[in-house]
């Protein structure tokens, strides 16, 4: 293959978008040729700072409340009266899902402004994180299997360096970590899967609390466990299963392989 | 807040089904962000991106019926950006200079053009300003491929644009946004 030939395509090479018969010649100049190589790096270089560095324009709140308020008033307005409790009730289903964003938000506000919250509003506001990450479809701000990856990532966002482990071993590999907000501080929460669920884990730091470990309570529909150990506080969401939760959890402790913990 | 709501634009409107709706909340509504990332790249303006996004869900919750519930995301971005070009054809009408020409670019063997001179000229600071001076068809591409992480079959189901199309797009954006981003002018390749 000819150096043009390359450069044409090395852009689509860079995405693995090219045939296995195309993409492996290029890989065969690339290893003979540094003028490509050099080309593919620069692409690559590229392409890192476009996702570092480009910003991710989220939507609003008030254009999300909006939009979900279209959808269900839409679906109520169609109400014939024959089906009128059924739609109700269905309708009250998918607009608490709508409601549960505006909720979200206010309850972080709400719990700023009453100070040093409690430990049931902790509770909800995890929960509601939790929900909101899901929703959002921002469940990850550095997206990567790789504890090595995802440490180092918060680095200079936190105060403090949160235990990250890959627990994929055992079945609850993990899938990225992300900046929040909860309890009125910077969070970092962690995001693990099992199957087709999804974990958060909140994690920082709280100096001189001693070691304990709350059995799963159930808020919405959630599992939420809280533990603490090492002066880190561990909160951690999921719609999994109470059972499979708490062996997450047990995981998460120190020499807590075995589950004796409690 | 009240659960009394006006529909935000007149006209006549299909409603969704209690059904419909679940699976509006399920497979729409979680790609709020990236149809309003997708709309503020393409109109490179807070107030519009949003104004559209709008537009384009009231758009998708009229035309329910037509998504057959494969894929959410790429059903959405198609309504958004169609949208947002309509929205840049009437900027356009309106006296304002946007350097546009959708099937100016489809060519896939062209090689570097005057586009690479009009991102040469241009002294980028930061990879935002560098994106939004790309012609906009390459800029969506970029967006979609580098900020979504979607495949060339998705980017082409969302641009309506056939696959070699896509990728000469991406070619071609990289190419002019590095040349855009180099430090010191612009740098040939081995």
């Amino acid at each position: 293959m000819l150096c043009e030939d390359v450069l044409e395509r090395l852009s689509a090479f860079l995405d693995d978008e090219l045939d296995p018969l195309r993409s492996r010649e290029i890989q065969q100049h690339l290893g003979g040729c540094p003028g490509c190589t050099r080309a593919l790096d620069q692409m690559k270089a590229l392409a890192g700072r476009l996702r570092e560095e480009a910003p991710y324009y989220r939507a609003p709140d008030s254009l999300r409340a909006r939009v979900s308020r279209a959808a269900w008033s839409d679906a109520s307005r169609g109400r014939v009266p024959g089906r009128r409790l059924g739609l109700a009730a269905r309708g009250w289903l998918g607009a608490a899902a709508a409601v549960l964003v505006v909720i979200g938000g206010t309850w972080i506000v709400t719990s700023l402004r009453q100070g040093r919250a409690g430990f049931g509003s902790i509770e909800r506001e995890v929960v509601s994180s939790h929900i909101r990450s899901l929703m959002a479809s921002h469940l990850t701000d550095v997206a990567s299997t790789d504890q090595h990856t995802v440490k180092p990532w918060f680095n200079g966002k936190l105060d403090f360096s949160p235990p990250v482990s890959d627990l994929s071993t055992s079945g609850y590999p993990l899938i990225g970590g992300r900046l929040d907000y909860l309890h009125g501080r910077p969070v970092a929460a962690l995001v693990y899967q099992r199957r087709k669920h999804w974990i958060n884990m909140f994690v920082w730091p709280d100096e001189g609390a001693a070691d304990s470990e709350t059995p799963p309570r159930t808020q919405q529909g959630y599992h939420v466990i809280h533990e603490t150990h090492g002066g880190m506080d561990y909160w951690i969401v999921s719609d999994l299963n109470s059972e499979e939760l708490s062996a997450f959890a047990r995981l998460l402790v120190p020499g807590g392989e075995n589950g004796q913990k409690r | 807040m009240t659960h009394e709501t006006r529909p935000e634009t007149a006209g006549p409107q299909r409603s969704l089904s209690p059904r419909e709706l679940d699976r509006f909340h399920e497979s729409v509504l979680p790609y709020l962000d990236a149809a309003h990332n997708l709309a503020r790249y393409l109109l490179r303006d807070a107030h519009d991106a949003e104004d559209a996004v709008q537009d384009a869900f009231l758009r998708a919750i009229r035309h329910f019926d037509g998504f057959r519930g494969v894929d959410g995301r790429a059903w959405l971005l198609r309504i958004v950006r169609n949208t947002c070009f309509t929205r840049l054809s009437g900027r356009r009408s309106g006296g304002e200079t946007v350097e546009f020409d959708e099937e100016r670019h489809t060519g896939e063997e062209a090689a570097a053009g005057p586009e690479v001179d009009l991102a040469r000229k241009a002294a980028t600071e930061s990879v935002q300003e560098g994106l939004d001076r790309l012609a906009v068809e390459f800029r969506e591409a970029l967006v979609l491929r580098e900020l979504e992480g979607l495949s060339y079959k998705e980017i082409a189901q969302i641009t309506g644009v056939p696959i070699g199309t896509v990728m000469s797009r991406l070619a071609r954006g990289r190419k002019q946004l590095q040349l855009a981003l180099a430090p010191s002018g612009p740098k040939e390749n081995g």
